[in-house]
C-alpha cells in the first residue's frame, strides 16, 4: 500500500496505522511534543493504534522546533 | 520584579517578558537565553519531523525548555489562511496538551503582516474550540478591540515587521491600543534592543515578546540580560508614572528667595 509521509511516498503494509507511521519514525508512542494529521485532519494520540490507514492516505507527523520571531 | 505578575487568562507568570525561540543557531544558546531572560514562556513551531532532523527523536527543542523550567506556548507560525491556522492550533494543542495558542495568519512572507480577515476568522473558530487565543496583530487599534471582543485573553500588537528590529514605529497607536483593552496587551516583534523593550512597558504594555534580538545578537545571552532589564525598567517606569512632556523648561529649584548680587 502507498501512502504519503511528510511529502513523501511510503510503502506500507496493509492494514498498518497511524502508530506503525510513528514508530518508523523512531518516535515513541507516548512521545511528548508529537502531533499527527490523515488527510488534513488532527489523529489523537489515543487513536494512533486504532487508526488504519488507507491507499494514498496522506499522513503529517509534526514536532516542535524553534520558532517564533 | 516578583510581586508584579502578568495575569493572562487566569493564569499568573511570573515574567513579563515572553521569549520566542527563533534563530537560535543550537539549543545551548536557547538554553543560556531562558536563563538569562527569566522567561517563563517561549514559543514553540511545529513542523515535519525528519528522523535526523532539528524535531526528530533526542534532539527536541522540549527538552531543552523541560531542563530550562520554561513553559511552551505554541504558536502558528507559518500558517497564510485561517484553515491552516485553525488546524495547526489543534495539532499543538494535542503534540503540548495545553489549548494556550500564539495565534499568527501572515499575508504575505515578505512583511510578515498580519493579515486581519483571516486572523479575525480563525481567532473566531478557535475561541469557539476552547482554545485560549493570543493573536499576533497590527498596531491597529481597531483590529486588537474587535479580537478582544471576538474573546482573545491578550492582543500582541507587533511594534514593526518580524526580526526587523526597527522597534515600535507607532508609539501612539500602542498607547491607544492599551488605553482601550481590557485584556493584557504583549508588544510582539520588532524589538532590536533593550530600550525598544523598556519603551513598550513604557507605554503601558502588559508584557514584550522577543525572539531575533536575542537569538541573533552577537551575544543571545547577553542581549537576553539586557532586554529582561529593559522589561524590568520600563514596567517600574510606567507604574512610576511619568511626568508629562512640555515646550519649554520648567524650574525644579524655586525661584523665591534668590539672592540680589
Amino acid at each position: 500500500m502507498r501512502v504519503v509521509v511528510n511529502g513523501e511516498d511510503r510503502r506500507l503494509r496493509a492494514g498498518a496505522t497511524v502508530a506503525d507511521v510513528v514508530r518508523s519514525l523512531d518516535l515513541a508512542p507516548d512521545a511528548r511534543g508529537v502531533a499527527v494529521a490523515l488527510d488534513g485532519e488532527v489523529v489523537v494520540r489515543g487513536a494512533w493504534s486504532s487508526t488504519v490507514l488507507s491507499e494514498g492516505a496522506r499522513v503529517e507527523v509534526l514536532g516542535a522546533i524553534g520558532g517564533g520571531r | 520584579m516578583s510581586g508584579d505578575p502578568l495575569v493572562i487568562a487566569g493564569r499568573e507568570l511570573s515574567s513579563r517578558l515572553i521569549l520566542g525561540s527563533g534563530g537560535f543557531a543550537n539549543h545551548e544558546l536557547l538554553r543560556d537565553a531562558c536563563a538569562a531572560a527569566q522567561v517563563q514562556l517561549c514559543t514553540v513551531a511545529l513542523r515535519r519531523i525528519d528522523a535526523g532532523g532539528e524535531s526528530g527523536p533526542g534532539r527536541s527543542i522540549l527538552h531543552v525548555l523541560q531542563e530550562a523550567g520554561v513553559e511552551v506556548l505554541p504558536n502558528t507560525a507559518g500558517c497564510f489562511t485561517a484553515r491552516d491556522a485553525v488546524r495547526t492550533a489543534q495539532l499543538a494543542r494535542e503534540a503540548f496538551a495545553t489549548d494556550w495558542i500564539k495565534l499568527e495568519v501572515i499575508g504575505d512572507d515578505r512583511t510578515l503582516l498580519p493579515d486581519a480577515v483571516e486572523l479575525m476568522a480563525a481567532a473566531e473558530q478557535l475561541v469557539a474550540d476552547g482554545f485560549q487565543v493570543l493573536p499576533y496583530t497590527t498596531d491597529d487599534p481597531t483590529a486588537a478591540r474587535r479580537l478582544e471582543d471576538l474573546g482573545c485573553v491578550a492582543v500582541m500588537p507587533l511594534g514593526s515587521p518580524i526580526g526587523s528590529g526597527m522597534g515600535i514605529c507607532n508609539p501612539y497607536n500602542i498607547s491607544l491600543i492599551v488605553e482601550h483593552a481590557s485584556v493584557p496587551v504583549v508588544l510582539d516583534a520588532g524589538i532590536g534592543t533593550a530600550s525598544d523593550a523598556a519603551l513598550a512597558m513604557e507605554l503601558g504594555c502588559d508584557a514584550v515578546l522577543c525572539a531575533s534580538a536575542i537569538s541573533r545578537a552577537h551575544d543571545p545571552a547577553a542581549m537576553a540580560a539586557a532586554i529582561r532589564a529593559g522589561v524590568d525598567g520600563g514596567r517600574l517606569a510606567r507604574c512610576a508614572g511619568r511626568i508629562p512632556r512640555r515646550l519649554y523648561a520648567e524650574a525644579s529649584t524655586p525661584m523665591a528667595g534668590l539672592p540680589s548680587l
